[in-house]
Order: structure tokens, then sequence, then C-alpha cells
């Protein structure tokens, strides 16, 4: 058994040692938001956050996780309550068929975690690993930018403070 | 009292009873730089080339700063010195140099106002070129935008913070004088060789340097290092299990990857981006050169190299090696973070069309005397230049901890090579991640 710590909850898992987390994510406990795209680290549809950094979660074996924070897009918010880039991402419309967004979130909530105020180019930059075919990059920059207003607005004192 | 410390204090004697007397006065102080319009566009063509083949742009571009206008920090042994402004912008840029200031410069490694420039312009190597190569890459740089751009002072201990010390250096290890053919080889190896002794500065990388930042011509191109990269030997011992030859090096050098060797990254990234628009002549020429260079003794013969590559693509399949190197002691199996991380890319048989990566046992990388290379591919991955086409690899940094990085690359190197175990796998690993953290 492997634990794995999982949007602050430990789920003790059978599997591998070398089973992809991806794997471990979807059929064993799922959490279907990380998609399988490539397999290769190539697309970015699987991104999920361990210890605040995006990662591939179809490159990360369960076994190098003990110990680790991992966030999924699940941990970000709810339906009902969504987070600030999920709340973006609706506002701004940037899903066409919805099959990347989960990783994009994901890449653009570990960038804003670290760096409150990137300029566009630093946007662009981080999220160069994540492919859309669809071709919605430009709402999805949109999205990313309006994020990070929300979020900084939330963050100043005075104004209420979301948990996520 | 360590050797370092006894050559620095007699440099720093010997500066002091000289300084003064050595730095240089200008060429001719009236001169004035030639009008943007006067230079013929054929050699500024010809210079536009030529300054790619010496890489002038990678040193003296930040990153995502104006072209030429200097700035990069390049940290050295004795302290952070940053990459002049060479747009033509007068003030800030070299807009009032002549030919002749360039020339100098050039050949014998002094400013226009006559003062000694640091070693770190490889004019140690520009001094082999021909006059009129020069005067093209001169009417080259003339011709771009000119930018205004101060560049931040250096940051040098003493005494190379001293400038007139650099006179010390230059007579200790300084040679001027422009290439000289050897009438026994080829026009094209003359040609090879003129371009990498000269302008294409290869030995700035590739050649070990000692205590005071000098080449060790005793190596020559016998390996060196970059950037916290290792950079590999181009003599006989080269660790490329296949021996390199003209065509191979010229595919490598040319379109930045060669299957039975690798992938350029680190520093050799721009460089072979660079080699990709210049004139095939000359990039046959520099691999004519550097596979002569690297030519074994008759006493020493290389396997030949199919059964080299099949021995490295049994390694990918047999599960005999696979199980030998699981017993590494370590917290975190490398074996599993292969099977999980690398092995749908570098396990047997293609994963996809597009994914056809160098056989591990066949790279220089994994094959090289210290594991950095190695440490920074799985870190980094391998990206393209924004815009280029090229082999691209996610970087590790995220997914794995120090620890884990160390039992995968011992991993690597016990499963895809006979080479004896890295021992300093932990310092690089460290000093490799500092480096990321603080240089993003």
């Amino acid at each position: 058994m492997i634990e794995l710590n999982i949007n602050g909850r430990t789920h003790a898992v059978d599997a591998d040692p070398h089973t992809p987390l991806l794997y471990v994510l979807r059929d064993h406990l799922a959490l279907s938001g990380a998609k399988f795209g490539c397999g290769l680290g190539q697309c970015g549809a699987c991104t999920v956050m361990v210890d605040g950094q995006a990662t591939f979660s179809c490159l990360t074996p369960i076994s190098v996780l003990p110990g680790r924070r991992i966030k999924t897009v699940e941990g970000l918010g709810t339906i009902e309550q969504p987070g600030p880039l999920q709340r973006a991402f609706i506002d701004e419309q940037a899903a066409q068929c919805g099959y990347c967004i989960a990783g994009m979130i994901m890449r653009a909530q570990a960038l804003l975690e670290k760096n409150p105020s990137p300029s566009e180019a630093e946007i662009r930059r981080h999220m160069m690993p994540n492919l859309c075919r669809c071709g919605t990059h430009m709402r999805i920059l949109r999205a990313v930018r309006r994020a990070a207003e929300t979020m900084r607005a939330a963050a100043t004192p005075g104004a209420k403070r979301s948990e996520s | 009292m360590n050797l370092r410390m006894i050559l620095a204090g007699s440099m720093l004697l010997g500066v002091l009873a000289l300084a003064g007397s050595i730095d240089r006065p200008l060429v001719a102080a009236a001169a004035e730089a030639p009008e943007r319009a006067s230079f013929d566009a054929a050699v500024v063509a010809k210079g536009a080339e030529l300054a790619a083949i010496g890489n002038c742009r990678s040193c003296h571009t930040q990153p995502e700063g104006a072209p030429f206008a200097g700035g990069l920090p390049l940290s050295t042994p004795f302290g952070t010195i940053h990459s002049t402004n060479i747009t033509p912008d007068p003030d800030t840029g070299i807009g009032r140099w002549t030919g002749e200031d360039f020339l100098r410069a050039m050949h014998e490694g002094v400013d226009r106002a006559g003062r000694h420039l640091y070693p770190a312009f490889p004019y140690d190597h520009f001094t082999r070129m021909s006059a009129q190569d020069v005067a093209a890459i001169y009417a080259f740089i003339m011709t771009r935008d000119p930018v205004r751009a101060e560049v931040p002072a250096n940051r040098l201990r003493l005494p190379a913070g001293f400038r007139p010390a650099i006179a010390v250096w230059k007579a200790l290890y300084f040679e001027p004088g422009v290439y000289r053919p050897d009438a026994s080889k080829s026009a094209t190896w003359n040609r090879g060789a003129y371009l990498v002794d000269g302008l294409a500065h290869c030995g700035a990388c590739h050649t070990p340097r000692n205590a005071l930042g000098a080449e060790n011509k005793r190596q020559d191109l016998g390996g060196g290092e970059a950037e916290r990269w290792h950079a590999s030997s181009l003599t006989e011992t080269s660790p490329a299990p296949v021996p390199w030859s003209a065509d191979t090096l010229y595919d490598y050098l040319r379109r930045g990857h060669e299957q039975r060797h690798g992938i350029a990254a680190g520093p050799m990234a721009p460089v072979v981006h660079n080699l990709s628009s210049v004139a095939e002549d000359d990039v046959r020429a520099i691999a004519v050169y550097v596979a002569s260079r690297m030519q074994r003794p008759p006493s020493a013969p290389a396997a030949a190299a199919d059964a080299v590559v099949a021995s490295a693509r049994e390694r990918e399949t047999d599960e005999a090696s696979r199980a030998t190197s699981r017993n590494a002691a370590s917290a975190v199996d490398g074996a599993d973070v292969f099977a999980g991380a690398c092995a749908s890319c570098h396990g047997a048989g293609p994963a996809s069309p597009s994914a056809a990566p160098v056989a591990l046992g066949l790279t220089t990388s994994v094959n090289a005397p210290d594991p950095r290379n190695a440490i920074h591919i799985v870190l980094e991955g391998l990206w393209p230049e924004p815009g280029a086409k090229g082999a691209l690899m996610p970087g590790f940094a995220g997914e794995l901890t120090d620890g884990q990085v160390i039992a995968l690359i011992d991993y690597l190197r016990a499963r895809f090579t006979n080479r004896p175990a890295w021992t300093d796998a932990p310092e690089r690993v460290k000093e490799i991640r500092q480096a990321m953290q603080s240089e993003p």
C-alpha cells in the first residue's frame, strides 16, 4: 500500500509502485478531472500539482509521492462553489471541447500561487507545455489574467478572503 | 597557502609593477565610424553568417532582451561579468568604433579606449580570424539597430577586478596570431580548423581551463564546461559509444540531433540553432575537422557501430539488466522511477510515431564522465526554442525530489552503460537545482 495525500486527504492505494498517478486518480479514486491525452508528457491534459508545482500526472509514478501534497482540479472548488480560476474559465467561456481545461487550470493555479501578478510573457512561458487542440488559447490566457485579478483583490487586506 | 593564492599574489605584485604602462591608447582618437549606408550589402550578409558561427548573440543578448545589447551576466570563478552592448549605439554601444578599433578588439583583446578586455570575450580564439572576416562581422554589427542600454557593472574579486591584471594574464596565456593553414591537409580540413579554433571558439567550452581561467592547450578540445554543463571531449577521448564521423557530426550540428548520439541541449542548443542557418560548406568543414580530432589511434579500435547500437537497444528490452540495477541502495528504486516516468518514451519499442528518442545507452549524457548533463536533462527536460522544431522532453524538477533524481540517474548509468558509477551525483543535483531556482 502506498499512502497519497490528495487535496488534503490521505488515501491508501494498492497499486504497483511505478503506476502513474493519473491512473490511480482516475481508476482507483474516481478523481476524473485530470485527463489522459498522450501519456508522454507532451500535451498537459493530465496536469496536477505536487508540492505546489505543475506536474504531468501521466509520467509521475506513485512511488515518488509519499509525504508530498497532491492537488487536483477537484481540490479547487465545486460545481456550486467554483474556485477563482474555475470561475474565470467559466466567465471567459474558455472551454470548447474542455478536454485540456483541467490541466490548464492546474498549471495556471501553480503559477498564480507562486506569482500573483505574472506578466503576459510570464503567463505564456509558464502555460507553454499545455496544448489545446480546439484553439481556445486566447480565451484561456484571458481567464488566467482574470483569475489573477480576482485572486489579488481577494488577498488585499479588508477584502473577504476565500479559502481554497 | 594554496597554489591559487600564490598565483594570485604574484599576479597582483606583477600587476602593481606593470600598471599604467600596459594599457594601450586609442588607435586614432579622431577617426570616425563609417556611416551605416556605406557598408556593402554582400559584406553585411557574409558578416551575418559569420556572426552566427561565432554565436555572438548568445552572450551579447539577455533573455528576451534586444539582440546584441549585452548585459547577460556570466558567472566565472572570479566573479560575475556582464556582456557588453555591441549594438552601434554611440554612447552605450560600439557606435563610435572604427573598423580598426573592432579588429584590435578581436585580435588583441583591447577596447576602443585602450583598456584590456576580459578573456570571457574569447579573443584568444578570434585572434586566429582573417582581417577580412572580422571586417564582415563589423559591417554586420554596425548595421544592426542601435540600442541605448547601459550594462551593469561587473562584480569581480581582486586581482581580477583590477583591469590591468589582464595584461599579466595575457602575457602568460594569450598567443595572438592569425590561423596558419596546414599544407598537408585538405582545404576543407583547414577551413574547419580555422573556424573551430577561431571564430566558433569551440575550445572556450570544450577545452578544460586552469586555475586562472586559461584553456589548457595540452588538452585542447579534451572536454570542459559551460554554464554548469559538461562540454564533451571532441578528441579521441570522446565518450560517445558509437564513434562520430564527419557525416554524423554534420547532421548533429545542422539539425540539432543525431540518432546514434543524442540531442544538442543546454548551451549547445543555441549553437546548433545558429548553424542551421549558415553556409552548408562551413558546417561540413567544422564536422570534417572535429571528426579528424576524434580519430582513435589504430591501437585502440572502436567496436563496430552496428554492434554498439544493437547492444544499446537490447538493454532497453532486457529485463535481466533491469533486475541487476534494482539493488542500488536507495530509499526509492531508480527502476520504479524509470518505469513510471521514463519508460513510456524510453522503454522498449516506440511509444508513438512521434516519440523516437535516442537509445539512452548511446547518449553522450549517460556515458559522460560526470552526471551534470543527465541531471540537467532529467530536471529541465528539452524544449526547442519557441517556434523552432526539435525534440521535446518534459522536465521532472517538480515530480522528483533530489534523492529520487539521484536514484534515477544512478540507475540509468548502471542499466545503460558499462561505465563506472558516478560518485558526485548528490552534490551535482544540489548545485543544479539551486542554479535553476536562482535563474529561472
